[in-house]
Order: structure tokens, then C-alpha cells, then sequence
């Protein structure tokens, strides 16, 4: 751990220490032979799913071929609903994770870090979180109505629950010793909170953003299922009326398609949010 | 501000900090303690640490407060800082009592304890009073760099700089508050002997560009002797249960202008009697003189 002390003036060339750790550095990753990995088993999939629509192990009715699957899109397409039903289910997603990610980090702030508000609220909303998603519906339609506001309500309750639950247990492990330093400089109440205490945890914050988003794409069907005229869960209840089972296929491959590219999204926020706060 | 700030003589050193800030002049206040007592528990799980602990520090003194490990020499600190409450007594800073966390003080800890998302120079710029305009705040900032001579590290973060840097860096941002008061709890502490040696003269160049009172928490008898005006040691009463609290026991007025030589007789003449209250046999031969 020697050091030189001088000099001061920084006119020399910044020599860096010997014993300074050196920036760790990342593994050398292939970033296009683990996509081109990830992508071998849905390709399998695919052609599994052709043989054994194709080769008469199931009707049509049962398992339409992925061709057919993907005509019944164009058909969409052309007529313009598909467009409608991936940007209204999408509308919906991102405004209740919006809402509910941002409740459940007030919320996990609060109890996290108040030993009273958490004996007091926590238990609460821990009853609230085990009621399952589809038990809110009946009574949101009742209150609010058949409009945006119940769907994008449910959603918002779904993002809710994994933020505040980790962010909240996350608070209370926060470094004391550097909460204790900045509180000593004069950060308290909110600042303390967004410059110190949130920044800490935020690997954390990030992970139960990426459930909230899971979670949120779960609810969105729940509320679309019962009570919906248009969206990717409407399209399923309405296929399965209908017998239009390539149509069905086609919502849950672009529910999945969905869910992935959000996640993704928000995978390149997770890698930049951690490299600035870890 | 040049290089001559870490020269040996430290009396050279430039003008003071904030000196181009009106709304912050130099300031040094007197610390009083005034029958401090501290317990920690209650019932019968009650721990007594401290015991009417009483002393000032004059406006621009460096005093530092010697003792055994757990003897409350943190506590005390921590009391002028109002991180914590005394359970009796007060402390009073500039003849006002102390309530809560104290705009006139700066603590630096034992640990850097530097926010690790944030570069050196961040780290500094968050000990910076409330109110002060952002290129001002920045002015100060780039002076305090220079001073701990941290300039060409200002971009990095702590976790790519040295232990030692790190207690610059947070000794930096201490002094970024302007205090009037300067709290250091074991700065050097877990720094290697050297690199402690360094941080010593470091202190002594800052105090001087700087004239804020210090208190200075050390189990270093050596570094005491090296950096203080006086020294006040806290333990026990001789013979007194391990259970029962602290007080001061000792104060004594180091002689001589520093930065005193470090192999001064007189120097080593204080250490014996130091480490004698302390509880140490010196295995000093006293039939040699």
C-alpha cells in the first residue's frame, strides 16, 4: 500500500498506483454464438411442431402447422387488428408497470426502511399479495368498469408486488457504516434515499423490475381473458369461441415474443444500471 | 495552490481553502464536553462506557483523544458529531449545544466509507454545504484534490485506488464542509506503517491550509504525540472493574512546533509515561540514564 504523496500540483503524468486493483475486467463473452445457442431450441421447436401437425399426429383443429399459424397473421395484419391488439396489450403493460413499479418502490422505500411502517403495513400487504390475479378481476370490473382503467389497474397490481417486496428487503441490508457517513454530511429523509440508500441496492431494484415485468404480462392476460374487446388476451378468448386455433397459437407466440424483447429491453437497462451503481 | 503545500514545512502552505468564499470563512470552534456520560442498553443489560468526561478544546487546537480499544474514545466522538446523544452531560460546540448532526462538523471515519457508484471527485463534492452555487462548490472541490493530491485520480472510483487514497479522498471530502470542527476517528488506523506516516504529515499540511480545531481518536501513542497540541487519554480508574466506564484519566500538553522530529528525547520521554497509563510496560531502562 505505499503511495507517493507528492506531487500535488498534478502536473505529472498520472502514474497509477502499483497496488491500486486493477478495474475488473469482463470475461470475454460471443455475444452472437449465444444468441445463435439460444435460438437452436425454438428452431427445433418449430420444426418439431411442423412434423407433428404435418404428419397427421393431430388435426389441424388440435395443431394447426406453424404455417398456417403464420398466415392467420399476415390475415391480421392485412386487416389491420393485429397491429391494434399488440399495441393496446403492449399500452396496457407499459403503463401498469410504470404505475405498479413505481408504488412498489415508494411503498418498499417506506416499509424497508421505517421499523414501524414495516409493523405496521407489511403483514397487510402480504395478504393483499397472496390473493391470485384472476380474484381481482370480478371486482375491479365492478368498480371501475369495463374501460382501460381496470386493465391497466390489475396490471399495475401485478408490477406492484416483486418491487416493493425486493426492494424493500434490500433497504434493510443497506451498508450502515455508509448510510451512517452520509448522514453525517448532512443527507437525510428523500436525499438520502435517491443518492444513497436506492443507488446501493440498485442490482437489487433491477431484478425485481425484470419479476414486476413477468408479472405484469401474466396480469395483462388475467384482465384481457375476462372483460376485453380488443388485445392479445382477447384474441385468445375470442380464437377459442371461434375454434380458430391458429389464431390461438399466433397470441401465445406473441405473447412470448413480447415478453422476451420487454425483458430483453430491460436487460440492457439492468447491464447499464449495474455498471453505473455497483 | 501548488506543490509547496506538501512540502515539509507545512507553515508555507497556501491560502486557506474557502478563503474566496464569503459566506464561508475560516473557522475553528472550541469543543467543550461538559460531564459527558454514555451507557448503551437499559435495565439490567445496562452497559456503562463513559463517565463524566470533561474537557474543552480550544478554538484551533489539535487534541487527540489516546486510549485502549473499546473505552468509549469513538463514543466521544461520535457525540460532538451527534451521531449519537450523550445519555448525560452535553456537548457544546462554539458555547451551543450540540443536537443531532452538526452542519459545523466533519467526520472521517476509521473506513474511507466513500459511496462506491460514485468517482473520487463526486465523492468529495458530497461533503459540500447545502446552499453553495456548483462551479463554486466545483472550485473547492478541485483545490481539496489538490491538496490530498488526488487530481490525477479524481475520475476514478474507489474500488480502482489505493487504501490509502481512499482515506485522502475521505479526509478530502470532510474538509469540503468547511468545518469548524474537524472529528477523525482512527483516520490512519488500518493503513500500513508507512502509508500512516504519510496521512500524519498530510494532516499536519491540511490543518495548516486549514486552521480548523481537530480531535483525533488514536490508539497510537506515536501518532498522538506526532500530530497533537494535547493529548487526553481516557480508560479506567487503576484497579477498576472491566465493567466500569471510562473517563479521562491523563491530559497532557505536547511541547514543541510541529512537525516535531520523530526521534525528539523528549518525544520519547512523553511515550513512556503515555504507554505507562495506557497499561503498557515500555521496557524502558530508566538505570541507563
Amino acid at each position: 500500500m505505499t503511495q507517493k504523496l507528492a506531487p500535488l500540483d498534478g502536473g505529472l503524468p498520472a502514474a497509477p498506483d502499483a497496488d491500486a486493483p486493477a478495474p475488473p475486467t469482463a470475461p470475454r463473452s460471443r455475444p452472437l454464438l449465444r444468441a445463435g445457442l439460444g435460438l437452436a431450441l425454438p428452431a427445433v421447436l418449430l420444426a418439431l411442431w411442423h412434423v407433428l401437425s404435418t404428419a397427421g399426429v393431430f388435426s389441424h383443429v388440435q395443431l394447426p402447422p406453424p404455417l398456417t399459424v403464420l398466415e392467420a397473421g399476415i390475415g391480421l395484419l392485412a386487416g389491420g387488428d393485429l397491429w391494434t391488439h399488440v399495441g393496446i396489450s403492449t399500452q396496457r403493460v407499459a403503463l401498469g408497470f410504470l404505475i405498479g413499479a413505481g408504488l412498489g418502490l415508494a411503498a418498499g422505500s417506506f416499509i424497508g426502511l421505517s421499523r414501524w411502517g414495516s409493523a405496521l403495513v407489511a403483514p397487510t400487504i402480504g395478504a393483499f399479495r397472496a390473493v391470485p390475479s384472476l380474484a381481482w378481476v370480478p371486482l375491479l370490473l365492478l368498480w371501475i368498469g369495463l374501460g382501460e382503467d381496470s386493465k391497466v389497474t390489475l396490471v399495475a397490481i401485478g408490477a406492484f408486488f416483486p418491487v416493493y417486496t425486493t426492494v424493500a428487503s434490500a433497504l434493510r441490508h443497506v451498508d450502515r457504516n455508509l448510510v451512517e457517513a452520509a448522514r453525517a454530511f448532512g443527507l437525510d429523509g428523500l436525499r438520502l434515499l435517491t443518492q444513497v440508500q436506492l443507488p446501493a441496492v440498485m442490482p437489487s431494484v433491477v431484478s425485481g423490475l425484470r419479476l414486476a415485468l413477468a408479472q405484469a404480462w401474466l396480469f395483462l392476460v388475467a384482465a384481457e381473458l375476462l372483460g376485453a374487446s380488443m388485445g392479445l388476451g382477447w384474441l385468445l378468448t375470442d380464437s377459442q369461441n371461434n375454434g380458430r386455433t391458429d389464431r390461438l397459437l399466433l397470441a401465445i407466440v406473441l405473447l412470448a415474443v413480447l415478453g422476451k424483447l420487454s425483458d430483453a429491453l430491460l436487460g440492457v437497462f439492468e447491464k447499464w444500471a449495474v455498471k453505473k451503481w455497483a | 495552490m501548488s506543490s509547496s503545500l506538501l512540502s515539509s514545512e507545512p507553515s508555507s502552505a497556501g491560502p486557506a481553502l474557502h478563503a474566496s468564499d464569503p459566506g464561508a470563512p475560516k473557522r475553528a470552534f472550541s469543543v467543550s464536553f461538559e460531564h459527558v456520560g454514555k451507557s448503551f442498553g437499559s435495565g439490567r443489560d445496562v452497559h456503562h462506557v463513559l463517565h463524566d468526561v470533561d474537557f474543552t478544546a480550544r478554538p484551533g487546537e489539535v487534541v487527540a483523544i489516546l486510549g485502549p480499544s473499546g473505552c468509549g474514545k469513538s463514543t466521544l466522538l461520535r457525540a460532538a458529531a451527534g451521531l449519537d446523544t450523550a445519555s448525560s452531560g452535553r456537548v457544546l460546540i462554539d458555547g451551543t449545544p450540540v443536537s443531532g448532526i452538526d452542519p459545523r462538523c466533519a467526520v472521517a471515519f476509521q473506513e474511507p466509507r466513500l459511496l462506491p457508484w460514485r468517482s473520487v471527485r463526486e465523492n468529495i463534492r458530497l461533503g459540500l454545504p447545502d446552499g453553495r452555487g456548483r462551479d463554486e462548490g466545483g472550485t473547492v472541490v478541485e483545490k481539496l484534490l489538490r491538496l490530498v493530491g488526488l487530481t490525477a485520480h479524481a475520475g476514478h472510483r474507489p474500488r480502482e485506488i489505493s487504501g490509502g487514497m481512499a482515506q485522502r479522498a475521505s479526509l478530502a471530502r470532510a474538509l469540503a464542509r468547511n468545518p469548524g470542527v474537524l472529528l477523525l476517528d482512527e483516520p490512519f488506523g488500518a493503513l500500513d506503517a508507512l502509508t500512516r506516516l504519510k496521512m500524519q504529515d498530510l494532516l499536519l499540511t491540511v490543518h495548516a491550509a486549514q486552521p480548523t480545531t481537530v480531535l483525533l481518536v488514536t490508539h497510537d501513542v506515536d501518532e498522538a504525540l506526532q500530530l497533537a497540541d494535547r493529548i487526553i487519554v481516557l480508560g479506567r480508574a487503576p484497579g477498576a472493574a472491566a465493567d466500569r466506564p471510562a473517563s479521562i484519566t491523563t491530559v497532557l500538553d505536547v511541547p514543541g512546533e510541529r512537525p516535531r522530529d520523530r526521534a525528539s528525547e523528549i518525544l520519547a520521554e512523553l511515550r513512556v509515561r503515555l504507554l505507562g497509563h495506557l497499561g503498557v510496560d515500555a521496557h524502558h531502562n530508566t538505570a541507563t540514564r
